[in-house]
């Protein structure tokens, strides 16, 4: 397939950058702005021999992927707030059980049914403790429609890497806005596959005992080895144990395979950080109209410099920390009451550090922006 | 095959309680697939959460302990990725219908080519002993002390409304049925549904005062009958045995290969 040029939506682009990624396998139920999504791959994935499902709610989506996942397949769901909420249980059973998975989560307004039809990023603490019990996540994100197909691809790569569930936490102004997306022909966007036993048949396979690298290689589920699969804690076989030494050792390297990777696994963009006196930390829709703002002033000859982050999670303090030792004032930009922000001053003194949000369902203008900013600055309202 | 083969007896000995019906069950359904001379590696067995479902761990197939409720929801992504195999969900009354209920009818509505087994003995047993959907009015449970007022409902009845296209109904009583009936429920092609009796002795029989595990089984040779007997009709509350429906009817995962090729024509 040669290099393609389309005009879609963020949503299309999460289609485009899935099955490019090697999707074929996804199952969801219909919630707003996310549908769109749904709607695509029900056309798309039967073309290619692939399987869609519409399930009765979002806890049996999330439970179908992950069976499906387990069998060998690269599989996908999407949902918005309350569906989000709903597939916590079985978001945290594909973490014990380190099955891979993609979950899009295109935000809406919360809590509850909240403001369906408006942007917002209130859903990034969920992303990371909306499930029980102590656990790491990776989340991604994206501001533009390209980036949205890039990262849904890292998404895809990152879960067959870590053997974990990757949260893309798209929002609805990036999921309905139209641009121009690249799709790089077959083969120029390096793919992650599976990564299977070498274990022959009939030789003991161990699905839950890691490398020294802590990967576990897997084998397709209904193949050549019988194990068994738990949400339980459970052994290297794969069997239910509540031993204290068998306890501290899963939950640690459930922790440890992905906070000890938080460099490899950190991606974001930077703009005019060198000398930047004020630093703008933005993500998703967001960081457009910081971009923006930053852009603007540069030209009037401001120091102003943005961090466009586009892992959420792991949390990557280490680069927060070595990118904003210079600044005088660091404000996150986010549509929610402040989830980042609380991150960013775990690592920087909170007397430089400032929020700039809208949670009221309206998208963050540049000028919004600049009038934080003055009061930051001390130039008045 | 001897039924010992298909067990992992390292993970042995079980949880159950001693008199506990689930063994019996246990016991019926690997001498089903046995005689339908399956292989291991064709079964893929997917249970939710519950005594019941302990049963996956302790059986040398490709098995899968989820969430409770979720083993039909699990096993749809596991059936549809790969149709090819054989999948049996053993499944509690609480865990099926319950917090399970809205994945049963759907999957039953579907038709997709799956067995539940629902093991049902009327109460959590796992959690202490509490009413469950299938209890009944005027039972005694651990949250239930002055008597239930849920009433229950016809697990059969319910799985035919919805669209499973093979349901029948037998106790660990009746132990030769529950070899049969899974045998055939097997062989279908669609959903298929099993309700099998089996007993709690130490919580539905104690909080009852209903005796143990052998009276538990009295009392399901003394409440049930074939299905249409003239014993049901001078007494409506026996309860019926049977196999209710056994109907063909396209499967799911057949009629998705449809899809694929009307998609594939563009």
């Amino acid at each position: 397939m040669e290099e393609t040029i389309k005009f879609v939506q963020g949503n299309e682009a999460c289609v485009e950058g899935a099955l490019y990624a090697g999707l074929t396998f996804f199952a969801g139920y219909p919630i707003t702005p996310s549908t769109e999504i749904a709607e695509h791959l029900s056309q798309r994935l039967p073309a290619i021999g692939g399987k869609f499902l519409q399930m009765e709610d979002e806890i049996a989506s999330m439970c179908a992927i992950i069976g499906a996942s387990l069998t060998g397949k690269k599989v996908m769901t999407t949902t918005s707030g309350p569906g989000f909420s709903l597939m916590q249980e079985a978001l945290g059973y594909a973490i014990m059980a380190e099955i891979p998975c993609v979950v899009v989560n295109v935000q809406r307004g919360g809590p509850s049914t909240g403001n369906p039809t408006a942007v917002s990023q209130g859903d990034v603490g969920q992303a990371l403790y909306g499930t029980h019990g102590d656990h790491a996540i990776i989340a991604l994100t994206a501001s533009t429609t390209q980036d949205a197909f890039d990262m849904t691809i890292e998404a895809f790569n990152l879960a067959e890497t870590y053997r974990t569930p990757v949260i893309l936490m798209f929002d609805e102004v990036l999921g309905h806005t139209r641009e121009k997306i690249t799709i790089p022909k077959k083969g120029a966007v390096p793919l992650v596959d599976r990564f299977r036993t070498s274990v022959k048949q009939g030789v003991d396979y161990r699905p839950y005992l890691p490398r020294e690298d802590g990967r576990l290689p897997m084998s397709d589920f209904g193949g050549v080895h019988r194990y068994n699969v738990t949400g339980l804690v459970h052994d290297m076989w794969g069997f239910p144990s509540n031993n204290p030494k068998v306890v501290a050792s899963l939950l640690r390297h459930l922790m440890d395979k992905i906070n000890n990777n938080v460099y490899k696994i950190a991606r974001y963009k930077e703009y005019y950080l060198e000398d930047a006196r004020t630093i703008l930390i933005s993500y998703g829709s967001s960081a457009r109209s910081a971009l923006h703002v930053v852009e603007n002033r540069r030209r009037r000859g401001e120091r102003l410099g943005l961090l466009e982050l586009q892992t959420l999670w792991p949390f990557p303090f280490g680069l927060i920390r070595d990118k904003c030792a210079n600044a005088r004032y660091v404000a996150v930009v986010e549509l929610n009451m402040g989830q980042i922000v609380q991150a960013v001053k775990m690592v920087l003194p909170s007397e430089k550090v400032f929020l700039i949000n809208r949670y009221d369902g309206i998208f963050i203008s540049p000028t919004d922006i600049k009038n934080h900013l003055r009061l930051i600055h001390g130039r008045g309202v | 095959m001897a039924v010992k083969d298909y067990i992992r007896d390292r993970f042995f000995p079980h949880i159950w309680c001693p008199g506990c019906g689930h063994g019996i069950v246990m016991n019926g359904m690997l001498r089903a697939i046995d005689k339908l001379g399956l292989s291991k590696n064709e079964i893929v067995m997917v249970s939710g959460i519950g005594c019941s479902a302990r049963i996956t761990g302790y059986l040398d197939f490709h098995t899968m302990h989820t969430l409770h409720g979720r083993a039909l929801a699990f096993a749809t992504g596991v059936k549809m990725s790969r149709p090819e195999l054989t999948l049996i969900a053993p499944m509690g009354d609480g865990d099926a219908l319950a917090i399970g209920g809205n994945h049963f009818i759907h999957a039953a509505r579907r038709n997709i080519d799956m067995t539940a087994i629902i093991m049902n003995n009327r109460t959590y047993g796992m959690t202490g002993g509490q009413f469950s959907p299938l209890s009944g009015y005027g039972i005694y449970a651990s949250t239930a002390p002055y008597m239930n007022i849920d009433h229950d409902f016809d697990v059969a009845q319910l799985a035919l409304a919805a669209g499973a296209t093979f349901v029948a109904r037998t106790t660990t009583y009746h132990v030769k049925q529950i070899t049969d009936f899974i045998k055939k429920a097997i062989l279908h092609e669609g959903f298929s549904v099993v309700e099998i009796l089996s007993q709690c002795p130490t919580y539905f029989g104690r909080k009852n005062k209903m005796g143990d595990a052998v009276d538990l089984m009295e009392f399901y040779k003394n409440n049930t009958t074939p299905i249409g007997s003239d014993a049901k009709k001078e007494n409506p509350d026996l309860v019926e045995r049977g196999i209710f429906v056994e109907k063909e009817l396209p499967e799911y995962c057949n009629e998705y290969d449809k899809i694929i090729d009307r998609a594939k024509k563009g």
